[in-house]
C-alpha cells in the first residue's frame, strides 16, 4: 500500500475534561471519498480541523502523506477546506474570491483570473465571477467555495458538511455532482455529515463516530448491514437493536443483534406461529411503506411495512418474525 | 397621503424641542457678527465681518488651535491600534477574565470625566511625570480606545469568524490576512470609531484641565475667553468654525456605519 493521504496514530484532541476526539487511529488512501459520520458533539469536526490546522492535537501524530505535521500552520499544508458556512470573502467578487489563493502565491492578475474563471467552469458557474457573494444562491455560494478551494490544488480536500445549509432536492444534486468531481480530480475527499444518508450514497469508506472515538470504519454496506456496535446499528440504519437476553434465547448467544426494519414482519398473535410477542405501539403512514412501532418485553422495535400489506391496529397483539439470514449478530464488538 | 399623520400638538412639541435645542447655537453665530464687543447685548446693534479678520491674526488661536488638532490626531491614532487589537482579543477569543477586561475597557466612558482627570493627575504626580503635550494624549486616549473599541467589536462580532481561517487555509499568513480579509472587513467601522474618537478628542475638556500643564486647547482657551472679556465676539467666530469642523466627522461617521446590519461572510 501507498503511503496515506491521511494517518491518525492516537490522535487525542481534549479541552479540559472534554475529550473531543480521544485517541483515534485512521488511515485514509490517496483518492478515497471518505466520510467522517457521526451526531454533533461526536468529535467529526474536531478531526477536520485537527487535519485543515486550525486546532492541534493535544496528543498523537497526524500525518498528511507521510509528513508529520506538528507545528505547521494552516497555510502551509497542502489541503484546503470547504466551510460549513461558505466562508466567502463578502467585499469580493466571486472571482476575486476563488482567486484568493493564486493571489495569496503572487500570481500575476491577468493569470489567476484565468484559472479562476477555469474554475468557475468547473463547478458549472461560468460567468458569475462579477458578482458579489451575498448575490448568490445558497448552492451558488457552495459552489463557489468549493472552486476557491480546489484552485490551489490541493492533495486533500476537507469538506465540512457542505451540503447542510441547501434544500432536499438540491442536496441531492450536489451530492451526485461532488462524487462525479471526486472521480474526476481523483483527489482525496474528506467529507464530515451527520446525515447518514449521504455518507452511505457519497462516500467510498465511512468513520463513524461518538464521544470522541471512532465506533466503527468500513465499506457502507458494511456500516450499514453489518453494525459492530448498537450505536452504529441504531445511528447509521435506524436498525432495531436486540438485547442479550433475546439474542440468547433466539441464536444461543450473549451478544447484541441487529435486524433491519424493512426485514421485520408482523403475524397475527392468535395464528400460533412462533415468534416474538408485541404490542403495537403506534403507526405512521410514510408513503411506500408504514412504520409501525412495538412494544416488546422490556425494549421497543420498528417494523417497516411494505404497501399490500395488513397495518394493524395501535394496541393490537402480534408476533414479530424476521429470516435468520435477517438477524446480525454483533459478536465482532 | 399618509394615514399616520401625526397630531398637530405633538408636531409643535416636537418643533419646540428641536428648537430649545438648537436654537442657542445660533445664537452664538450671530454674535460672530455683533458690532459690540463688551457684553452679549440683543439684538446686535450692527452686524460685521472684522471678527473674523480679526481672530486670523491672533497668535493664540492658532496655538491653541494646532494644540487641539495634533492631540486629537494622536489620541486617535493610539485608540486605532489599541482598540482594534483590543476587541479583536475579546471577539475572537474565549479566555479567563474576558468579560472584565471587555468592561474595564469601556468604563473610562462611563465614569465621570472629573474622576478620570483626578485620578490620572495624582497617578501623573506619584509617578513624577511632568505635565506636557504627552500627558493630555494620554487623558484623552483613555475614552477615545473606548469608541474605537465598541465599534470594532461590533463589526468583529458581524463578521464570520471562518473567514480568517478561510484565508490561512488557501495559503495566507497572519499578516496577509490581516490585510486582505480583516481590515477590509472591518475598515468602515474604523473610521467612523477613528471620526468619533477625534471628535471627542478635539471638544474635551474635564480631562484636559487635569492633565494639561501651561498649554491650552481650543476649549480650554475658549473658557478662559470667556471669563476675560477681551475681544469677545472672537470667541464665538472659533466657536462657530469649531461647530463646522466637528460636525463633518460625526456626519462621516454617521454614514460609514449605516447600512451595515447584515452579517459579513455568513452564507445563510
Amino acid at each position: 500500500m501507498n503511503t496515506a493521504a491521511v494517518r491518525f496514530k492516537g490522535v487525542s484532541r481534549h479541552y479540559g475534561s472534554v475529550r473531543a476526539v480521544d485517541e483515534v487511529d485512521l488511515s485514509i488512501a490517496e483518492g478515497e471519498f471518505f466520510a467522517m459520520l457521526g451526531p454533533s458533539g461526536s468529535g467529526k469536526t474536531t478531526c477536520l480541523r485537527l487535519i485543515a490546522g486550525f486546532d492541534q492535537p493535544t496528543a498523537g501524530e497526524i500525518t498528511i502523506f507521510g509528513e508529520d505535521t506538528r507545528g505547521v500552520p494552516p497555510y502551509k499544508r497542502h489541503v484546503n477546506t470547504v466551510f460549513q458556512d461558505y466562508a466567502l470573502f463578502p467585499h469580493m467578487n466571486v472571482l476575486d474570491n476563488v482567486a484568493y489563493g493564486l493571489m495569496i502565491a503572487g500570481m500575476p492578475k491577468a493569470e489567476r483570473h484565468k484559472r479562476a474563471e477555469g474554475a468557475l467552469e468547473l463547478v458549472a458557474l461560468p460567468g458569475f465571477g462579477g458578482r458579489k457573494p451575498s448575490e448568490l444562491s445558497g448552492g451558488q455560494r457552495q459552489r463557489v467555495a468549493l472552486a476557491r478551494a480546489l484552485i490551489n490544488e490541493p492533495r486533500v480536500l476537507l469538506l465540512d458538511e457542505p451540503l447542510g445549509a441547501l434544500d432536499l432536492k438540491l442536496r441531492e444534486q450536489m451530492q451526485q455532482e461532488l462524487k462525479d468531481l471526486q472521480r474526476k480530480l481523483g483527489i482525496t475527499f474528506i467529507f464530515v455529515t451527520h446525515d447518514q444518508g449521504e455518507a452511505l450514497s457519497m462516500a467510498d469508506r465511512v468513520a463513524v463516530f461518538n464521544d470522541g472515538k471512532i465506533v466503527q470504519i468500513g465499506k457502507p454496506e458494511d456500516v450499514y448491514y453489518r453494525p459492530e456496535v448498537p450505536f452504529v446499528a441504531d445511528f447509521v440504519g435506524s436498525s432495531n437493536v436486540l438485547p442479550p437476553h433475546v439474542v440468547e434465547k433466539i441464536a444461543g448467544k450473549w451478544t447484541h443483534a441487529s435486524v433491519r426494519p424493512e426485514a421485520v414482519s408482523l403475524v397475527d398473535a392468535g395464528l400460533g406461529v412462533d415468534g416474538l410477542h408485541a404490542t403495537v405501539h403506534s403507526t405512521a403512514f410514510l408513503g411506500t411503506a408504514t412504520r409501525v412501532s412495538l412494544d416488546l418485553d422490556g425494549f421497543s422495535m420498528v417494523a417497516l411495512l411494505p404497501k399490500g400489506t395488513r397495518i394493524p391496529e395501535t394496541g393490537e397483539q402480534v408476533h414479530v418474525k424476521w429470516s435468520p439470514e435477517d438477524l446480525h449478530l454483533m459478536d465482532t464488538a | 397621503m399618509r394615514s399616520d399623520r401625526a397630531p398637530l400638538g405633538l408636531k409643535i412639541a416636537a418643533g419646540a424641542g428641536l428648537a430649545f435645542m438648537h436654537l442657542p447655537i445660533v445664537l452664538i453665530f450671530v454674535y460672530a457678527f455683533t458690532t459690540e464687543d463688551k457684553s452679549y447685548q440683543w439684538p446686535p446693534p450692527g452686524l460685521t465681518l472684522k471678527w473674523f479678520g480679526v481672530t486670523w491674526n491672533r497668535p493664540d488661536v492658532w496655538e491653541a488651535l494646532s494644540l487641539s488638532l495634533r492631540v486629537a490626531a494622536i489620541s486617535t491614532a493610539i485608540a486605532l491600534v489599541l482598540g482594534t487589537l483590543c476587541a479583536a482579543a475579546v471577539s475572537r477569543t474565549k479566555f479567563f477574565g474576558r468579560e472584565a477586561i471587555s468592561l474595564m475597557v469601556i468604563l473610562p466612558i462611563a465614569l465621570p470625566g472629573i474622576i478620570t482627570g483626578i485620578s490620572l493627575r495624582s497617578a501623573f504626580n506619584l509617578a513624577d511625570i511632568p505635565f506636557s503635550f504627552w500627558t493630555i494624549v494620554l487623558g484623552h486616549a483613555t475614552f477615545c480606545v473606548v469608541v474605537v473599541y465598541n465599534n470594532a467589536v461590533a463589526r468583529f462580532r458581524r463578521t464570520s469568524g471562518s473567514l480568517v481561517e478561510a484565508s490561512m487555509d488557501l495559503g495566507a499568513d497572519g499578516f496577509q490576512t490581516f490585510r486582505h480579509v480583516i481590515l477590509p472587513n472591518i475598515a468602515t467601522a474604523l473610521l467612523a470609531g477613528g471620526m468619533l474618537a477625534f471628535a471627542l478628542s478635539f471638544d474635551e475638556v474635564i480631562v484636559t484641565t487635569f492633565t494639561a500643564g501651561q498649554q491650552q486647547t481650543l476649549p480650554i482657551w475658549m473658557l478662559e475667553e470667556l471669563v476675560r472679556p477681551r475681544e469677545r465676539p472672537v470667541t464665538n467666530v472659533v466657536a462657530m468654525m469649531v461647530a463646522l469642523v466637528t460636525l463633518l466627522p460625526i456626519l462621516g461617521a454617521y454614514y460609514l456605519t449605516r447600512g451595515t446590519d447584515t452579517v459579513a461572510g455568513q452564507g445563510k
